[in-house]
């Protein structure tokens, strides 16, 4: 498929999700909305684990930060969308650039550590930082976001336009970003870090920037996620957040972005669905990961685009 | 102030106790073409990864055209001009041809960092990567994947990488390595096309290629340079025809 091909297919899966929503049950309705969430937040990640090359075990880290910042903001303060927006995303991309003068320096294995370490840092704040974050307990009652639209974006399906709309830009912003000269360049550090520093690559800062890039989006997921979920509390920003999120771009396909988002979809319906039967969640995930990595190395999306060239 | 174009004054590198380059001393005129050989271990990867910076000497200075860069950064020495090779093919293999070329190209530009916009938009940038991959032989392989492509070809290009941004000091290891005797003499062919103003410096296991291609040679042992002189003068030095000619 070429590249063409690609955004077709994406922009078609776009249009049918939009087409479909208004015939879904509300709870497929409430899953797809999450989905399409999650899916900035996978495709954010997949820009450093599938295009730079750096598996980052820290990412709700980001998410975390904008989703606490809009709660603190919005139940607080009554801010409004614009400043909740702004505020959120100027905090995960100012602790993505601190965090990443950390993390950069690492690589392979150790950089996975340092940034797990670091998302725990932001998970220790969220848990014990009481009087900041209602620890625990989390924030509840976020409000939806008022805007000047003729319907309210308390209902479902116009929430899930909402959030479809906000992913389909991110997803064209990360598209352009991967496809321009500055994504060739994370390309080409992922093929070889060696090669590309005596061509003339400061690499470090490309790193660097793809890391702080990285975290702005994966912020402004936060975002819509605490405006979806309502409450905003530890569990966003656990170890098992970042992990799932990893998983969502090995499944679908890194290095493709849309792999990511494909993952993301099949793992929330998975996880509510098989939650139903099971509290074995997660052997069910490491069963479906085990598979993925054994019969498709490179993803689902991966595993089809195999002979493209 | 110096007319070298690469100047090495005492550049030592020692790993733990050993002294894989010791002492060496060596100057390069700009746009001369100049060779180091030697047997296998006798320092001259290191060498050159010392001179582009991958590696941090021990001791001595590294100077290119007049400018101490012995604790330069390896893209701040490439910006100064200078470009190398690898004697194991070091290049982007899930990406086409072009795109390994358009990476090099946009190396010293600020293009690198535009995020805004596709590659598609960059004419100016492909045209040269296009130009580049030509005068290689790789015109017509732009849009393979690196790793469809032939050896010879992946040395080719090795070649055109360093080529890409326009150096004006180029340091080529093996070039030949792993190629037959005709992909060589090819590699060669190449190699003295080379814009004159171009100063080469070669590591060379084929004495024959290295002699057709330069004329000064610089020899090395375990890590020190026993001779230096003109392919006679060096063919001539009784120590050079004991340990590397085997003669």
């Amino acid at each position: 498929m070429t590249i063409d091909g690609k955004i077709v297919a994406g922009a078609g899966a776009l249009v049918a999700a939009a087409a479909a929503a208004p015939f879904l049950p509300s709870y497929p309705l409430t899953l797809l909305t999450q989905a399409v969430i999650v899916a900035i937040l996978a495709m954010s990640l997949d820009v450093l684990l599938g295009y730079t090359g750096l598996a980052s075990l820290g990412h709700a880290a980001y998410f975390g930060i904008g989703a606490y910042t809009v709660g603190i903001l919005a139940t607080e303060r009554q801010a409004g969308l614009a400043v909740c927006l702004l505020v959120a995303l100027l905090l995960s991309t100012a602790t993505a650039a601190v965090f990443g003068l950390l993390a950069i320096r690492a690589t392979g294995t150790y950089f996975l550590m340092i940034t797990l370490a670091l998302g725990m840092v932001v998970w220790g704040l969220a848990f014990r930082w009481v009087s900041m974050t209602k620890g625990d307990n989390g924030i509840a009652g976020v409000p939806r976001p008022e805007l000047p639209l003729p319907w309210s974006l308390g209902a479902p399906l116009p929430f899930f336009y909402f959030a479809l709309v906000a992913a389909a830009l991110a997803w064209a912003a990360m598209g352009i970003l991967v496809r321009s000269p500055f994504g060739l360049g994370l390309k080409g550090i992922r093929e070889s870090e060696s090669r590309m520093r005596v061509l003339g690559y400061n690499v470090w800062l490309h790193k660097y920037l793809a890391f702080v890039i990285s975290g702005f989006f994966a912020g402004f997921a936060g975002v819509l996620w605490a405006y979806y979920n309502g409450f905003v509390g530890p569990v966003d920003v656990q170890l098992v957040t970042s992990v799932e999120t990893l998983l969502m771009v090995a499944l679908g396909g890194p290095g493709t972005l849309a792999g990511g988002a494909l993952g993301a979809a099949a793992i929330v319906f998975m996880k509510n669905f098989v939650s139903v039967y099971t509290k074995r969640w997660l052997l069910i995930l490491g069963a479906v990961y085990i598979g993925v990595i054994l019969f498709a190395p490179r993803g689902v999306l991966g595993a089809f685009g195999r002979n493209r060239r | 102030m110096s007319d070298w174009a690469l100047e090495l004054r005492g550049v030592s590198k020692a790993f733990g106790g050993l002294h894989a380059v010791d002492g060496v001393a060596l100057a390069v005129r700009p746009g001369e073409r100049r060779a180091l050989i030697g047997p296998n271990g006798a320092g001259k990867t290191t060498l050159f990864n010392l001179i582009s910076g991958e590696l941090p000497v021990t001791d001595g200075t590294i100077t290119l055209f007049g400018r101490d860069v012995t604790r330069t950064a390896p893209h701040r020495r490439a910006a100064l001009g200078l470009a190398r090779t690898f004697q194991i093919t070091n290049v982007f293999p899930s990406l086409t041809v072009l795109e390994n070329c358009l990476l090099a190209v946009q190396a010293l530009s600020p293009v690198k960092f535009a995020m805004h916009r596709p590659l598609t938009g960059y004419g100016a940038q492909e045209a040269r990567a296009r130009a580049t991959l030509e005068a290689v032989g790789l015109g017509g392989r732009a849009g393979a994947a690196v790793k469809h492509l032939s050896h010879g070809e992946q040395r080719q290009l090795e070649i055109a990488l360093a080529l890409a941004g326009r150096p004006r000091v180029l340091l080529l290891d093996e070039p030949t390595a792993g190629l037959s005797p005709a992909e060589s003499q090819l590699m060669a062919d190449l190699v003295k096309r080379l814009d004159p103003a171009i100063t080469v410096l070669l590591i060379e296991h084929d004495m024959d290629i290295a002699f057709e291609i330069v004329r000064h040679v610089t020899v090395l042992h375990y890590g020190r340079v026993i001779a230096d002189g003109t392919r006679d003068e060096v063919k001539a030095n009784p120590l050079v025809r004991e340990i590397y000619l085997g003669a």
